[in-house]
């Protein structure tokens, strides 16, 4: 199992979990606000809608639906 | 060197049959791992063992954004850097994506695409004792269906747009496997002539309401109204995105016109890409048959699942068309072109750069899209400045930007 | 002017500046009709910057630079939303005692013209800034700067002003009695403005106006990434040269929270790509000012094109060789700032108005010459 963060959440998933998988394992529906304020959440699961953007390890803008989980990663929903 | 775009069905058997007549072969692939959309996961057929054992070089999490045909080169970016590829032969395989229509409810978390929940199903995420229903038009609803249920989902409804008449048709043309593939996926849920008027919940999906006014509760709800190929990279480097064979010089595609022509035909492109590009021509002319075939089977798929008027006037005044920008319905109604849209609106102006609302106002307004340019797609300022200065960069440069 | 069917003013262009002329006309009273081949505000208007500047590079750019700027504050009050009016602020930055001189020069040249200007020394501009790089000597802080969207602006502006468009279409010939359009339709019309930035010269063979390229990025949202519409001092050298092509670092925070980067200038090319070295330039440039711009994603780079003069002042009057027939045109980087001046200025001249400052500098037909700085 992998561990990491989840907006300081720690959550435990199977080697092989999307960053976006683990979110919604976490419990945690919303990933971003649009721009008028609306919950987002994944749509394409392919990294061309950019809905699942989340930051991580500091970085904004992360498609989480195209980055396999590492252990101690810091993901935050925005 | 043959590099190959995409690591779908169509990039593999490119990168398969272009290693097999002895070429060096590099893939590039967005994904974490290869297989595409339709195998992701790294699950699927001979394919991909073929594909592991054939000596190609593939470089995953790899975006290209740019490139210079007269130079023969590509300009791509991982997480933690960037670079120029160089080809003798270029195969763009970037297969499709989904056709997304606007509906009320439509950007609630919960509502995906088909391939979309697929792929999050496949990457990990749990919908075991979760009531889905997937809901459009084509094959991909019932293999969705068939795979939220074997992971322990509910599939209270299959929504096919597709009338019974239009169906019944097009199995009327199937093979007796294809017809038995299609009975054992098809339910009582399955309902022709059906789909999904909007969506409801309260900061994310609670229920959906059919056409004719039917409620139905759910947790996710997996839409699928068709493809759209993602030929930007073509358009930019300006390839003419129908034509595969004169794939070398100025590159190519494989996957289909549309990108829907199901796996057959990515494969059968994909691999007379291979055998064109690694100047094996009369190897490439023996599987035109098999192509030709596929393109008819193609053909007949787009017209028994073409979208139904009613799916176009869904939106309403005040639905979101453009997610990046939440531009609506009612605000896109007073421009009156794309450019409009976008220049007064915002329109397509965010990260997904109209991927997502391009194809969407294409149908809904019949706007002609714009030429593309690059980036063709979102990369870090240290990658779009020359590789050979990079070098000489300390690697926290290349860095994403944290804050 | 009574008569129904004659427009009172015909503009060709319904970018910036065509916008901005038919609200003057509307404001004082007059009809005014836009004719614009593409999509409003899709020329250079688009494609630019939108930071409402103060430039004093000559006595008359900073007449019209700054007198157009108090028109666009007043302006700001009725923009709505979409016009993403900003009032940021720029800072002129001076990388070395060099440029430092300058920014005094600079501060005290534009106070003896009662415009605010502060001097930052090196602490208070990495304040000021903190994602610029360390070890610049200061820099000169224009409160009173601002950035718009512009495109959205000229949409707005010809909305208010009630002007009749006549969009896909294009002024092919011009006369003092009104002008015809390609589809034979001939428009009444007391007067008529040319408009049209750096293609004037399809209308009029003989102006000095020649198109000066420039290359443009925009980045995803990065919210407080950039407080202020930042220039290095540089800058003026760029738009100084009138014979090689040049970048200069330029960033401007967008109320999307997206960062606008240029700038570049280019001769003798009319062709629209992108153009690899230029971009690289630009953007490397960037990055030695905001080095952490080199990790920062940028999702659009475009191009556009300047109409610059030999003296970089717009023609504001009379076409020379007509009486009815007027310029508002070669406003070179210049186009979002000054298109409310201009339009006033336009304005009182048809009208036979006082105007606030002095049109003489930017009369077509004059003698042009180089370097009429206000030092």
């Amino acid at each position: 199992m992998i561990g990491l963060f989840i907006n300081e959440a720690h959550v435990r998933v199977n080697p092989g979990t999307s960053v976006a998988a683990a979110i919604l394992i976490a419990g945690r529906e919303a990933f971003r606000t649009s721009v008028s304020g609306q919950p987002r959440g994944p749509l394409c699961g392919m990294g061309v809608c950019f809905e699942c953007r989340v930051t991580l390890n500091g970085v904004a803008h992360a498609r989480s639906c195209q980055i396999v989980c590492e252990e101690g990663m810091q993901v935050r929903t925005t | 060197m043959i590099v190959v775009v995409g690591a779908g069905p169509a990039g593999i058997a490119a990168a398969v049959r272009a290693r097999q007549c002895g070429k060096p072969v590099t893939v590039l692939d967005d994904n974490p791992t290869p297989g595409g959309q339709i195998w992701r996961g790294g699950r699927g057929p001979a394919w991909l063992a073929k594909f592991s054992r054939s000596g190609a070089k593939l470089l995953s999490g790899t975006r290209v954004f740019g490139g210079d045909t007269s130079r023969r080169i590509l300009r791509a970016e991982t997480s933690t850097g960037a670079q120029e590829i160089s080809y003798d032969a270029l195969i763009l395989a970037t297969g499709a994506r989904e056709l997304f229509l606007p509906f009320p409810g439509w950007t609630l978390p919960g509502v995906t695409g088909a391939g979309g929940l697929q792929a999050l199903v496949k990457s990990g995420l749990p919908v075991a004792g979760k009531r889905i229903v997937v809901a459009g038009s084509g094959p991909l609803l019932l293999a969705v269906a068939a795979t939220m249920r074997k992971s322990g989902a509910s599939v209270p409804l299959v929504a096919e747009q597709a009338s019974s008449l239009a169906l019944l048709r097009f199995a009327g043309g199937l093979s007796p496997a294809k017809l038995l593939q299609g009975s054992v996926l098809a339910t009582t849920s399955f309902r022709p002539g059906s789909w999904v008027r909007r969506a409801d919940g309260n900061g994310r999906l609670e229920k959906i309401e059919l056409q004719d006014g039917k409620i139905i509760p759910c947790d996710y709800l997996a839409v699928a109204f068709g493809f759209v190929p993602n030929d930007e990279l073509a358009i930019c480097l300006a390839c003419d995105r129908q034509e595969t064979e004169s794939i070398y010089h100025a590159g190519g595609h494989a996957g289909g016109p549309s990108g829907s022509g199901g796996v057959e035909l990515s494969l059968v492109e994909g691999e007379i890409a291979g055998y064109s590009a690694a100047g094996r021509t009369d190897l490439a002319q023996k599987l035109f048959p098999k192509r030709a075939a596929a393109l008819r089977f193609a053909g007949r798929l787009e017209r028994t699942f073409a979208l139904r008027e009613e799916l176009r006037i869904l939106a309403e005044t005040d639905t979101i068309v453009c997610r990046c920008e939440d531009v609506p319905f009612g605000r896109l109604q007073t421009a009156d072109s794309w450019r409009a849209a976008k220049l007064h609106f915002r329109c397509g102006m965010g990260p997904c750069q109209g991927r997502i609302c391009g194809p969407a106002v294409q149908i809904l307004f019949n706007w002609r899209q714009e030429s593309i340019r690059p980036p063709v797609f979102p990369a870090r300022i240290s990658s779009l400045i020359s590789t050979d200065l990079i070098s000489n960069r300390s690697d926290s440069s290349m860095e994403p930007f944290t804050k | 002017m009574g008569y129904p069917d004659l427009t009172d003013v015909v503009i060709a262009g319904g970018g910036i500046v065509g916008a901005a002329c038919a609200w003057e006309f509307c404001q004082a009273g007059l009809t005014a009709a836009i004719v614009e081949p593409n999509v409003i505000g899709g020329g250079a208007t688009g494609a630019g910057m939108g930071h409402l500047a103060v430039m004093d590079d000559s006595e008359a750019q900073f007449a019209l630079t700054r007198y157009s700027q108090l028109l666009w504050k007043e302006l700001a009050e009725r923009l709505p939303r979409g016009a993403e009016y900003l009032p940021c602020g720029a800072i002129w930055v001076a990388a070395d005692a060099e440029e430092m001189a300058e920014v005094h020069r600079k501060r005290a040249c534009l106070a003896a013209h009662r415009t605010p200007a502060e001097i930052l020394d090196s602490q208070s501009l990495a304040e000021a800034e903190p994602h610029l790089r360390p070890g610049l000597a200061g820099g000169l802080l224009l409160a009173e700067d601002a950035v718009v969207y512009p495109p959205y602006a000229t949409r707005f502006l010809i909305e208010e002003a009630g002007a009749r468009l006549y969009p896909g279409r294009r002024v092919v010939q011009l006369s003092d009695e009104g002008p015809t359009l390609d589809d034979g339709t001939f428009l009444p019309a007391a007067c008529t403005v040319i408009a049209t930035g750096a293609f004037a010269r399809e209308l009029v063979p003989d102006l000095p106006i020649t198109p000066r390229k420039g290359h443009l990025l925009i980045t995803d949202r990065y919210p407080d990434f950039l407080n202020h519409q930042l220039i290095e001092l540089g800058y003026m050298k760029s738009a100084h040269l009138t014979y090689s092509d040049s970048v200069a670092f330029n960033a401007q925070p967008r109320l999307t929270g997206q960062v606008l980067i240029g700038s570049s200038r280019q001769y003798a090319t009319e062709d629209r790509a992108i153009e690899t070295n230029l971009m690289d330039r630009m953007l490397r440039r960037a990055v030695e000012y905001m080095p952490d711009l080199a990790g920062v994603s940028a999702i659009r780079a475009w191009t556009g094109f300047r109409a610059a003069t030999p003296d970089k002042l717009p023609l504001i009057g009379v076409c020379p060789g007509y009486s009815n027939v007027y310029l508002a045109t070669g406003h070179e980087g210049l186009g979002i700032s000054t298109s409310t001046g201009t339009a006033r200025l336009l304005a009182d001249l048809i009208l036979n108005r006082e105007s606030a400052i002095p049109r003489a500098p930017y009369l077509p037909g004059r003698a042009y010459t180089h370097d009429r700085s206000v030092h």
